[in-house]
């Protein structure tokens, strides 16, 4: 087998699983002050994604670790042409994860308002970047000889691209809607209901647009039939939801992720990082590649441990897989000065 | 000013800082799943107190330690893209592998554990503490692996026609001296610690207790835990810290057969010597390049550097000449005054602690405890002397590489992203510096407040338990 076709393969689904995953809590993340009308809302949607958020943060660390390793030459141009838009999202990540841990851990309204707008920005401001950063990558940026990327900062601000951000935004946004229909109950449960059809409305104009125009002007001919079943995912989720079937629902905008996120890959192949400034100075999957001895290396690597993985991350799920609801949230701990102020909080 | 020269503090400040709460995570992870694992095995509550209190207050550093840990891994490609290409080969493997068979495991298990105490049979979510534990220590391998290969490069074969490194041998890189050796010395330092760490909270305790002035300050038995808490930090820390001598002793030897450069400076040794003293205190000339007071131990440092007495130790000025020789032209000379005073600071400032330690565990002998308030401070103190360590460490370390990210393969001039402008690290290094400055704050008030707080807040007394005592019911959702 050709071990840089592997691996090429293997980037594509970290970064799917990573989109999959991390996508729906980004979008409980955003949904939060449209949802969350009270604090008790607001802890019931973010104890939703309480357990597993950070284990599905570990995608992108993987995916990027994955790239170092296996593409050198695409992590460097990547990371250094995407200078500032990476930097934004690292910053919106670093207040987005302090957010979840220590929201709960001061006892006025002010601080926890604070880590809501950070959960809400933490959220919202990569899943628009991301979409922006792949769909340059699709598209290619001025990259000269060496592969360093000559692209200011406004270069990245096509309307493609712009519009690859406002699709994965929304797609995201959608996406946790249906996952908090699944994994909530009562009343946070019946507006995520109706956001799903909200964030749906600009979701699907923009996704279907998005990956049409990709298709014309990047795609492959395999990937024609992946964008149709992610305009039919979307669809089916939407109405799958409406229908009160949020398990099948959320399997669908999964798989409408995970299509988008083909199409994207699909696109970009053979290149890594195409050059607008000449072809001949595109980086290639053959030109970024490791030596096939790390590639070998990380092939055994990840036969071993990715089902691990996959297995232990599954387990998580299932043991956290009841509907979180209004009734399961204690009241809010108080850590005044003593003992004296107030019950006692007996959060672990 | 260049581009290169704010990517250095960039990276030098971003890691540092995810320093300041890896050394935590590494030691209070097992100490937690320590305090755990009796609490399983006796039911005793004040286990499941000191369990639920450190654990907390691990937390909160835990958090810190995964964000901060997200900037580095991308700071490779942003800033040192040129390094990036070079190394992503060989380099690349050990981080994979971390983020792969470590970070997964502590991130997947760390929600099971917050989320899990009544969800998981006991012994499972026990065994959720412990997967946490060993996945940050597996993770410090990998990542060590990889810096010390900088070091000490081997495995690899540097291609002609691509000019890149290639990887020949990921067994030799895994097995590195430096790594392991690396590995034992971080450890020990982390140990040391986290060890302190949970003995200054527990003296903190102990003391305002005192200082409170009632009979039995402390509610629920929390005396009785935080003795026995602060025992058990100092014995961490004792550990720990014979550990380090070993270890340290080791990486000095490794220095001078690979690194010589590091060695001397670190020890502001201008000319070579056979039978070289170690040096108490100098100040030094670096412009005329000699000492103008020197204050030396005969013989040590010959023993530190070769395990012999009479041993030749190569002296900074040789070293110059022998590397322009090799290299060609250039300043091959670190800074000596900053490895110098690293040197003997990490040493200094961590032995101190682990002198507290050996003190604290015999005034605290057979349930004693000191009645002078110097004891309790000095505890307190041992924790930001043994994290500044820490930091001199990799002071010493990093900036003893210099001019060298790739020790005599890759400058560090040459690493840096050709791409990125001055103006934009200058952004994100001022925005970097004043999030984490904003950050510590906030973490620094967070873990002050659930110090003050102390294990009544969270978990219940022993009193209110109900029927069965031991196991109260918690809630799941925390956040
Ligand atoms: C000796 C140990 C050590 C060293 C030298 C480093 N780290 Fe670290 N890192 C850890 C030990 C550690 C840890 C103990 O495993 C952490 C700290 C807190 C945590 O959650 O895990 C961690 C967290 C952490 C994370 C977040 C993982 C997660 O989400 O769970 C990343 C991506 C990195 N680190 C990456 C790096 C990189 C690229 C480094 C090199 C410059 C680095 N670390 C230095
Ligand atoms: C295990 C991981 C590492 C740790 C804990 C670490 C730690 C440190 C520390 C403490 C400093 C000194 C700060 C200063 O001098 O301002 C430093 C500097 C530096 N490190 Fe590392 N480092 C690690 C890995 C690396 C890697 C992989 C690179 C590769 C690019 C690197 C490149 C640098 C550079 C360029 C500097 C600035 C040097 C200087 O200003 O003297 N380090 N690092
Ligand atoms: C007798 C005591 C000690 C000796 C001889 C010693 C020696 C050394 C040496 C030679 C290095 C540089 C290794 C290299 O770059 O190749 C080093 C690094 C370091 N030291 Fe120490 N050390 C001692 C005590 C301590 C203590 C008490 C601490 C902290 C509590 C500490 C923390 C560190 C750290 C974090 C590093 C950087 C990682 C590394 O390269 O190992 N050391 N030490």
């Amino acid at each position: 087998m050709d071990l840089v076709l592997i691996w090429f393969l293997a980037i594509a689904v970290l970064w799917t699983g990573y989109f999959v995953l991390e996508g729906f809590d980004f979008g409980v993340g955003m949904l939060l002050p449209v949802i969350g009308r009270d604090d008790t809302d607001r802890r019931v949607m973010i104890n939703s994604i309480g357990p597993v958020w950070d284990g599905n943060e570990v995608w992108v660390i993987t995916a990027v670790g994955a790239t170092f390793a296996a593409f050198p030459a695409w992590y460097a141009s990547m990371l250094s042409g995407f200078y500032l838009p990476v930097f934004l999202i690292l910053l919106a990540l670093i207040v987005r994860g302090l957010a979840f841990e220590y929201r709960g851990k001061g006892d006025t309204d002010r601080w926890r308002s604070w880590w809501d707008r950070a959960i809400f920005y933490g959220s919202a401001i990569p899943a628009l970047l991301w979409g922006v950063i792949f769909a340059n990558l699709v598209r290619g940026l001025a990259m000269d000889a060496d592969h360093i990327v000559t692209a200011s900062l406004f270069d990245l601000f096509t309307p493609y691209a712009m519009l690859g951000g406002v699709m994965t935004l929304s797609l995201f946004a959608l996406h946790g809607a249906v996952f908090l229909t699944l994994k909530t109950g009562g009343e946070v449960r019946a507006r995520a209901r109706a956001s799903v059809a909200a964030t749906a409305a600009v979701a699907i104009p923009t996704t279907v647009v998005f990956l049409v125009w990709t298709q014309a002007a990047h795609g492959a001919p395999w990937t024609a039939p992946i964008v149709a079943i992610a305009a039919l995912g979307l669809v089916a989720g939407v109405v799958l939801a409406a229908k009160r079937r949020e398990g099948w629902s959320f399997a669908a905008t999964a798989v409408t992720v995970g299509a988008v996120s083909t199409t994207l890959f699909g696109s970009l192949f053979p290149d890594v990082l195409p050059s607008t400034t000449d072809p001949a100075h595109s980086l290639t999957i053959r030109n970024a590649a490791s030596a096939p001895y790390t590639l070998t290396v990380m092939t055994w690597l990840a036969v071993v441990f990715l089902p691990l993985v996959l297995g232990y991350q599954a387990w998580s799920y299932w043991v956290f897989r009841r509907r979180v609801t209004r009734e399961h949230i204690e009241p809010t701990p108080s850590y005044g000065g003593g003992a004296e102020a107030g019950p006692p909080p007996s959060v672990h | 000013m260049e581009a290169l020269d704010l990517a250095r503090w960039q990276f030098g400040i971003t890691t540092v800082y995810h320093f300041l709460f890896v050394p935590l995570t590494i030691g209070l992870s097992l100490i937690v799943a320590a305090f755990q694992t009796a609490w399983y095995r006796t039911g005793r509550h004040e286990y499941l107190q000191a369990t639920k209190f450190f654990g907390k207050l691990f937390l909160i550093n835990f958090a810190m330690g995964v964000v901060t840990g997200i900037v580095q891994e991308f700071q490779f490609g942003m800033n040192w893209s040129e390094y990036s290409t070079f190394v992503g080969d060989v380099f690349g493997a050990p981080l994979a592998m971390e983020a792969l068979l470590a970070f997964f495991l502590e991130s997947t298990f760390i929600g099971l554990w917050i989320f899990g105490w009544d969800r998981l049979p006991r012994k499972v979510h026990l065994g959720c503490i412990w997967a946490v534990a060993v996945g940050s220590n597996l993770s410090a391998y990998f990542i060590l692996a990889a810096n010390a290969w900088m070091r000490h490069p081997v495995g690899y074969q540097v291609n002609e026609t691509t000019g890149r490194a290639e990887l020949t041998s990921i067994w030799a890189v895994l097995s590195n001296a430096q790594a392991w050796s690396t590995y034992l010395h971080v450890l020990s330092a982390s140990f040391i610690t986290a060890g302190l760490f949970v003995a200054a909270v527990s003296a903190f305790k102990l003391w305002r207790g005192r200082t409170a002035g009632q009979e039995g300050p402390l509610p629920n038995g929390e005396h009785e835990l935080f003795r026995k808490t602060l025992r058990a930090g100092l014995i961490v820390t004792l550990i720990a810290g014979v550990l380090v001598v070993f270890s340290g002793d080791h990486q000095a030897k490794l220095a001078a057969q690979y690194e010589p450069m590091k060695l001397a400076g670190a020890e502001a040794l201008w000319n070579t010597e056979d039978a070289a003293e170690f040096s108490m205190f100098a100040v030094g000339d670096t412009e005329a390049r000699e000492n103008v007071v020197d204050l030396n131990i005969p013989y040590v440092l010959s023993f530190l550097a070769t395990g012999e007495f009479g041993g030749t130790v190569e002296g900074i000025n040789d070293l110059q000449a022998q590397y322009e020789e090799a290299y060609g032209p250039g300043d091959y000379t670190p800074n000596i005054f900053a490895l110098y005073w690293s040197f003997r600071l990490m040493i200094g400032l961590g032995l101190a602690g682990v002198a507290v330690a050996v003190l604290g565990l015999w005034l605290t002998r057979r349930k004693r405890l000191p009645e002078t308030r110097w004891f309790y401070y000095a505890t307190m103190l041992a924790l930001p002397s043994a994290l500044l360590a820490n930091i001199l460490g990799w002071f010493l370390t990093e900036m003893g590489r210099q001019p060298w990210t790739v020790h005599g393969v890759l400058l560090t001039a040459e690493s840096v992203s050709p791409g990125v402008s001055l103006a934009e690290v200058a952004f994100t290094l001022s925005l970097f510096t004043a999030i984490y400055g904003a950050l510590a704050v906030v973490e620094g008030w967070l873990l002050w407040r659930y110090v003050k707080a102390g294990p009544s807040h969270v978990v219940p007394a022993k009193e209110d338990d109900g029927e069965d005592g031991s196991d109260s019911p918690v809630p799941a959702f925390v956040y």
